[in-house]
């Protein structure tokens, strides 16, 4: 692992983030309507005193350049405006909701490739067999669920029938005052219906792409070179197959992240999950602008970084590909 | 070629037609087809049979599906009636995502077919281009686009197609790029066809298999993106449409599962046809995938 490609990696995502500020900015201006209302934020009834302070904030008086100017320096300094709905800065608002995002969608992630990878490897051993056909259909009853109603039926099952995980929230108000680990296991019994949920989809699509990855690993000669040697059928499929078979699934891994933050965004709305997803929902019904951008700006940002760190696991796990540009 | 095809004396056969065969044969796509066939129909007449304003309110509300005859599934939380609902609900669900998908392919596809078929700088700067849009949550980006420029069908119908072509776009390149090379294409240019009609007449054709798969498959990703976005209280507010009924409904599913669940069922439904239609169709002109 050279550090120059790191270093190359890392300018590349600035630049694409670069081209989310710049799109945002557009966005704005090509909205109908005077870009100072477009900023106060349509539902609010903006006082004339407050379109004129956001003129001057953003510079709306100066010519088109200058505002870009503007408006990209005073993102690079992390300030991305004001929510005038929620009265804070939208780097504070987005502060206090990107933890909750991340966790949930890092545990479905997890959740979805463990499990997935599991259910295709075990598939690929009999490609005819009752789990391969149960991974085929499953994949496409997972593709065709819309991932907010999957969210609601669990809730109306675990709610009514069978009340063993909250539905609603991240943390209950009873254990304000409890210790530390008794907090973590309530957000984390809170997790699994909307970790779950989010997973499904995802579940799916790993275990079909890994059986067909391992279905195609599986007829190669190093195998039948193991097999041969008289190592064992656990030892074959996890340790000699698998390792082999993980290239295209981190592959997806890495290209899913940007559908796992929008399947986030409805999960978490159908869960009340105070995360990103839930912040963009509450700030699109009150039109605050400046809020939406920032969720799309950090969205994206999560999204540029899940894609560095794909490319670095997958040097990691190729010896082949380290010192390649 | 293949088992059956090599036995015979070979006939000629049209690709289209020998696809026809082999998906007439397929029992899960020709039974997604009905269902798809089925469903279009009743979103088409249904109402016409059936009657009835989804918006309207004709009896109790929450009334448990089969309590009164007249109302089959129930009423929802209003008081409306639900499968009045499902039938004219289906229509802008299924038409935003035809729509949809329609943008889609035609903006990947001839981003990628430029891409792949001239190469060089242009390939790259339109590469750079599709990367940047796949870095942007799909759904985010159509919720913001769809907020700034008010909902309406073809807002959101144009709002899903700008933020699902990148892998049309990448697809296409591919396809591109692998057919660029073969001997006809060379052949084409030797007896002077201009670039234009290459790209259109030649390698297009030829590339056409898997990009009706893919845009087979993009309409149920349009579909349910349709349906999160309705959900989510930004389709068309002046249309009835299945995600609409989940996300009016929403606020009441521990007294009353039928109101959202039904539209769910719809929705799962109509994608599954169109996945089935899709898988059908990939095996229809990818014999050999088949066999293994």
């Amino acid at each position: 692992m050279t550090f120059s490609i790191l270093l190359k990696r890392l300018g590349y995502g600035v630049l694409l983030m670069l081209g989310v500020v710049v799109l945002n900015f557009l966005l704005i201006r090509l909205a109908p309507g005077d870009p100072a209302m477009v900023i106060a934020g349509e539902m609010g009834g903006a006082t004339e005193e407050m379109l004129s302070s956001i003129r001057a904030e953003y510079g709306l008086d100066q010519p088109v350049l200058t505002q870009l100017w503007i408006y990209i320096s005073n993102v690079a300094t992390g300030d991305l405006g004001q929510s005038y709905f929620f009265n804070q800065s939208v780097t504070s608002l987005i502060a206090q909701r990107i933890g909750p995002t991340i966790l949930l969608v890092l545990v479905a992630q997890l959740l979805s490739i463990l499990l997935g990878v599991f259910m295709g490897v075990i598939a690929a051993r009999r490609p005819n067999g009752p789990i391969s056909a149960f991974v085929s259909v499953f994949a496409t009853v997972g593709y065709a669920v819309p991932v907010f109603w999957t969210g609601i039926m669990l809730i109306i099952f675990f709610a009514s029938v069978f009340p063993i995980f909250p539905v609603e929230g991240m943390a209950s108000i009873r254990m304000r005052n409890a210790a530390w680990y008794m907090q973590w296991l309530d957000i984390a019994h809170h997790l699994v219906l909307p970790a779950v949920t989010l997973a499904i989809i995802y579940l799916a699509q790993y275990a079909r792409l890994s059986r067909a990855s391992m279905m195609e690993v599986l007829g190669s000669d190093y195998i039948r070179t193991a097999r041969a040697k008289g190592a064992g059928e656990r030892a074959v499929l996890f340790r000699h197959a698998l390792r082999n078979a993980a290239l295209p699934i981190l592959t997806v891994a890495g290209l899913q992240f940007g559908n796992l933050i929008s399947g986030a965004l409805l999960v978490e709305t159908v869960f009340n999950w105070p995360g990103m997803g839930r912040l963009a929902f509450d700030s699109i019904l009150r039109r605050d602008y400046p809020t939406i951008m920032g969720v799309l700006f950090f969205a994206s940002m999560m999204v540029v970084v899940a894609n560095i760190l794909t490319d670095l696991s997958y040097r990691l796990a190729d010896p082949r590909l380290r010192g390649k540009g | 070629m293949t088992g059956t095809t090599a036995q015979k004396a070979p006939e000629a056969r049209s690709p289209a037609r020998e696809a026809w065969r082999m998906y007439r044969r397929n029992l899960p796509a020709v039974a997604g087809a009905i269902i798809l066939l089925a469903i279009i129909g009743a979103t088409l007449y249904g109402t016409f049979f059936y009657g009835g304003d989804p918006f309207e309110i004709v009896w109790a509300p929450h009334e448990a599906p089969g309590a009164t005859p007249e109302f089959p599934l129930g009423t929802d939380y209003l008081g409306r009636d639900i499968v009045a609902g499902l039938l004219t609900g289906g229509g802008p669900t299924l038409a935003v995502g035809a729509a949809a998908a329609l943008i889609t392919m035609i903006i990947g596809v001839s981003l990628g077919a430029l891409a792949g078929y001239y190469g060089g700088w242009l390939d790259n700067l339109l590469m750079r281009f599709t990367e940047f849009f796949q870095v942007l949550p799909a759904l985010l980006f159509a919720m913001v686009l769809i907020t700034l420029f008010s909902p309406s069908l073809w807002t959101i119908a144009i709002a899903i197609g700008v933020v699902s072509w990148p892998q049309t776009a990448r697809l296409t390149r591919a396809e591109f790029l692998k057919i660029k090379e073969l001997e006809y294409v060379t052949a084409a240019r030797a007896i002077g066809a201009k670039n234009g009609r290459i790209i259109w007449k030649v390698i297009l054709p030829n590339a056409a298999p898997p990009l009706i798969v893919s845009a087979t498959l993009t309409i149920g990703v349009a579909i349910l993106f349709e349906a999160g976005l309705s959900f989510l209280g930004l389709g068309d507010p002046n249309q009835m449409s299945w995600g609409l009924m989940i996300g009016a409904n929403r606020e009441y599913i521990l007294d009353a599962w039928w109101p959202v669940t039904f539209p769910g069922l719809a929705i799962f439904l109509t994608v599954f046809a169109v996945s089935l239609v899709g898988d059908g169709l990939n095996d229809a002109f990818n014999p050999k995938l088949r066999e293994r």
